[in-house]
């Protein structure tokens, strides 16, 4: 990396705190950035990464502290004047307007006025001309909806160059990133610290702080620990000093003889949103005692089978089998009660009623059922006390949240409280789709015990994921899908990394 | 946190009354009125004696209904705004039982309210029933339903049998046994004093207690707030639109059945819909759709009406009371614009 001045300091955060209410967020965090570094945030979920930043780009002030950018104390209370600042920030969910184009999206607010009319023009030109000089390969004419996830957090990227940023932090960017586009992302990053700018990078992933990089402040429980150089520290350093203890990263797992199948899929088809075939005669099938593994690029059709499986999508033709009994296309509720239980793909969307509180987000399918209701009233007794156990068992932060709204935990917490209720919810199949997204390695580690606990229960698991590594470390068989079929099928133990990979793109195995 | 919220809402609130009017005031003066003679008036009108202050909860008390109709709907994610027509279709159905039914009034009253909220429930349902079988949107197939409720009542009152012989545009009056005749002591004060507000808190309590405490009320507002994530959670949303929709029309079909029984005791034609419904979206948004919220600001628009209807007498035009309504749901309607703004002052203020 060629640096400008790596020795510049240009924001400097000093004796941050944020509080809501009583309960302290930020506790006197301390952040340097230097010109042309990329500068790594580490800190479990709920440790306060996103308040620190969000205090930097402006949306709500800090209770004490103080920020001087380029060597000038600052106060940036709005988002518009970190802007001005040069302070750009990328969210980890878009906020781009579908139906628009790429240029469309970037202008909006700051259109360039040529009289009455706007003047893209120029605008698509000054884009044109940005994407290029940093690799982006964004076609500014695209609509948003015909692009990529990828492609869009591109053109977040993209919107933020355009206005001038020379900072740019990036909440956990790589979260919803398929690992090829990931790979493009850290160069992209590249190409920015070479220019000169500096990148404020959130990652969970410690692999990729290691890949991408120069320095790392660790925050824990809101508290500052330490910032350091990434070169002098291994990922097993970063992960205790995160965590404040030791992290195992291999599962424990003891093996074992599945038993009758719990579930089948049988020659399975269906049609996406857009009325394209996606599942084009997929089955499968899962046994009681096993973790199945579903490996594949996103966008396969593992969104539609899961759908299709939770009751919440239709399968045009094939069936489902559960426990011998043909269960295709029975509506979602009936399909729990027969004992599919699932982790979904999309918390904000499907798992959680954000502004419901943790209490009754833990009861979403047995609010009907006793202990929680007794003759249709609502047992809040009851309620309450199951989320204070949950609460303490899935170790959700912060303790005591039962009253509050889901919406106000950290993205990793509200992701815990689904997990302590499906996993719960005991039935015989669990469904655990990507279930550890955006969670830090203390509570990957967790996760993964609770899922291999569940096989061990002798539930049937399947385990949808884009992580290839969560798939090998968990799964008893892997089975690859591929353009709507099952292309292949390995055994987990011992499965080779490569071997999947040219599975997954479809080559043969 | 909660409490911050609400306060807030409150905060808003008064203050949209206040610019409401003001507005009011400013509109007086271009027109050459005294506001401070108008709003005198108003004031005195509903405080200066006990009875005035029984008129204005008569006033409020299908107000209340349409208003718990309306915020009862919004808990789901629906706009009921054919509050309108189930009131009439409600006060149709009341009338039919209390003038063709002869029973002892410990029935006849009980049974010309269930037929109003059913009344009420099934015109509200056939909407439901059209947004979740055919995908129609509720808000248009509501304001056509509006209509049709409003023709076929005038058309009712003209029927031979209901027709009051030269009445004139007006049915037959119900039995004395379907009134809500409030005791004696109450009724020399004031003629029309009645039962209806009564009810009307009540339904108000029930409404709020089933809203929180049950768990219909837990499906109601998970479907209200995330459709997908109750759907994932095996409640079907289809059918709590239906039962949400059949309870919101059952709440207005008792406030044309209160009306009806306390207060007018006949069915006149109309030239125009008579409002109640609409109104009840103003009382619902003022109440920030609290169940218990709707009997302060049903009573606060039900003294404005009849605080109105003096408002001749010192000859200022009782539009004034619309104004001063319309300006208030506007600020209300745009209060989250506000409300953003000031909560991230607030944040700044605790942070400071
Ligand atoms: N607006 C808010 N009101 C109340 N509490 C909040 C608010 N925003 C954040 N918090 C709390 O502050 C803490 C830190 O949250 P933050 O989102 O910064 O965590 P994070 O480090 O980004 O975690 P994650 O990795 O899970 O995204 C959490 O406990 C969260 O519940
Ligand atoms: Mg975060």
């Amino acid at each position: 990396m060629s640096h400008m001045d790596p020795n510049t300091v240009v924001i400097q955060m000093k004796d941050i705190v944020k509080k809501f209410g009583d309960f302290t967020a930020n506790d006197h965090i301390q952040l340097t950035i230097h010109q042309g570094e990329v500068h790594a945030i580490l800190g479990e979920n709920g440790a306060g990464k996103s308040t620190l930043m969000n205090i930097l780009y402006g949306m709500y002030p800090p209770t004490s502290g103080t920020i001087e950018v380029k060597g000038k104390e600052v106060h940036i209370d709005n988002p518009q004047k970190a802007i001005e600042l040069g302070i750009g920030m990328v969210h980890q969910h878009f906020m781009l307007v579908q139906p628009f184009t790429v240029t469309e999206n970037i202008v909006l607010g700051m259109e360039p006025m040529n009289g009455l009319s706007v003047n893209l023009k120029e605008a698509r030109e000054k884009i044109r001309a940005l994407s290029e000089r940093y690799n982006l390969m964004v076609d500014p004419d695209a609509k948003i909806e015909d692009i990529s996830v990828g492609m869009q957090q591109r053109v977040e990227i993209l919107k933020v160059l355009y206005r001038g940023a020379e900072f740019l932090i990036l909440d956990e960017p790589t979260a919803s990133l398929t690992p090829q586009e990931i790979g493009e992302l850290m160069e992209i990053i590249t190409h920015l610290t070479a220019d000169g700018k500096s990148v404020i990078l959130i990652t969970h992933k410690l692999k990729e702080i290691k890949m991408a990089a120069d320095n790392c402040t660790v925050i824990r429980r809101g508290k500052y620990i330490d910032t350091v150089k990434v070169g002098d520290k291994s990922e097993d350093d970063l992960a205790g000093m995160m965590v404040g203890r030791e992290v195992n990263f291999r599962v424990e797992k003891k093996a074992q003889t599945p038993t009758d199948t719990v579930l089948e899929v049988k020659d399975l088809h269906a049609k996406d949103y857009r009325g394209a075939e996606i599942l084009k005669g997929l089955s499968l099938s899962v046994r009681r005692g096993e973790i199945v593994g579903l490996a594949g690029v996103d966008g396969n059709g593992q969104s539609e089978l899961v759908a299709i499986l939770t009751g919440l999508g239709k399968a045009v033709s094939g069936d489902v089998v559960l426990n011998g009994e043909t269960v295709t296309n029975l509506p979602p509720g009936v399909l729990f009660e027969k004992g599919i239980t699932n982790i979904p793909e999309d918390r904000q969307k499907h798992g959680l009623v954000m502004p419901f509180s943790v209490s009754e987000n833990l009861i979403l399918q047995n609010f009907a059922k006793a202990p929680f209701a007794k003759h249709g009233i609502l047992q809040q007794k009851a309620i309450k006390d199951h989320a204070g156990k949950l609460i303490e068992d899935f170790d959700i932060r912060p303790a005591g949240c039962e009253q509050r709204p889901a919406g106000t935990l950290s993205g990793g917490n509200q992701q815990k409280v689904i997990i302590a209720r499906e996993v719960t919810n005991d039935g015989d199949l669990l469904i655990a789709f990507n279930p550890t997204r955006g969670l830090d390695v203390g509570a990957i580690e967790f996760v993964h015990k609770y899922i291999v606990e569940q096989r061990n229960k002798m539930r049937a698991i399947l385990l949808v994921s884009f992580e290839l590594d969560e798939i090998m470390s968990l799964s008893d068989r892997i089975d690859v899908i591929f353009d709507g079929k099952i292309v292949g099928e390995v055994k987990g133990e011992g499965a080779d990394e490569y071997v999947l990979g040219k599975m997954m793109a479809g080559g043969a195995a | 946190m909660k409490q911050k919220l609400l306060g807030s809402h409150l905060l808003l609130t008064l203050l949209s009354i206040v610019i409401g009017f003001l507005v009011g005031a400013i509109l007086l003066l271009i027109i050459g009125i005294s506001p401070g003679v108008a709003y005198a008036k108003l004031f005195t009108s509903v405080f200066s004696e006990f009875k005035y202050i029984i008129y204005s909860m008569i006033y409020a008390s299908p107000l209340i209904f349409t208003g718990l109709s309306v915020a009862f709907s919004f808990k789901t994610g629906v706009f009921n705004i054919g509050a309108e027509g189930q009131f009439v279709v409600g006060s149709l159905a009341a009338l039919a039982v209390g003038i063709f039914v002869d029973l002892p009034a410990i029935l006849h009253v009980p049974l010309c309210l269930i037929a109003a909220a059913l009344a009420g429930a099934a015109w509200s349902a056939v909407v439901g029933f059209l947004k979740v079988k055919r995908g129609i949107n509720e808000v248009l197939s509501y304001i056509m339903f509006n209509w049709i409720a409003f023709y076929f009542s005038n058309y009712v009152v003209n029927l031979q049998a209901v027709h009051k012989e030269g009445g004139g545009e007006a049915s037959k009056d119900i039995l004395e046994s379907a009134r809500l005749t409030a005791p004696k002591f109450l009724t020399d004060m004031c003629p029309y004093a009645n039962w209806g507000f009564l009810l009307a808190v009540a339904c108000a309590v029930l409404v709020w207690y089933t809203i929180t405490k049950t768990t219909l009320g837990y499906q109601l507002r998970a479907v209200g707030h995330s459709r997908t994530a109750a759907e994932y959670g095996g409640i079907s949303s289809n059918r709590i639109f239906l039962i949400s929709m059949s309870i919101s029309g059952a709440l207005a079909g008792l406030g044309g059945a209160v009306q009806l029984m306390g207060m007018s005791g006949r069915l006149s034609q109309f030239a125009g819909q008579e409002g109640f419904g609409f109104q009840g979206i103003t009382v619902a948004l003022i109440a920030g759709s609290h169940p218990v919220g709707c009997i302060l600001s049903g009573l606060f628009y039900g003294a404005m009406k009849y605080g109105g209807t003096k408002l001749s007498l010192v000859n200022v035009p009782n539009e004034v009371v619309n104004i001063i309504m319309g300006t208030i749901i506007f600020f209300i309607a745009i209060a989250h614009v506000f409300r953003k703004l000031f909560q991230r002052k607030q944040k700044g203020g605790a942070a400071a």
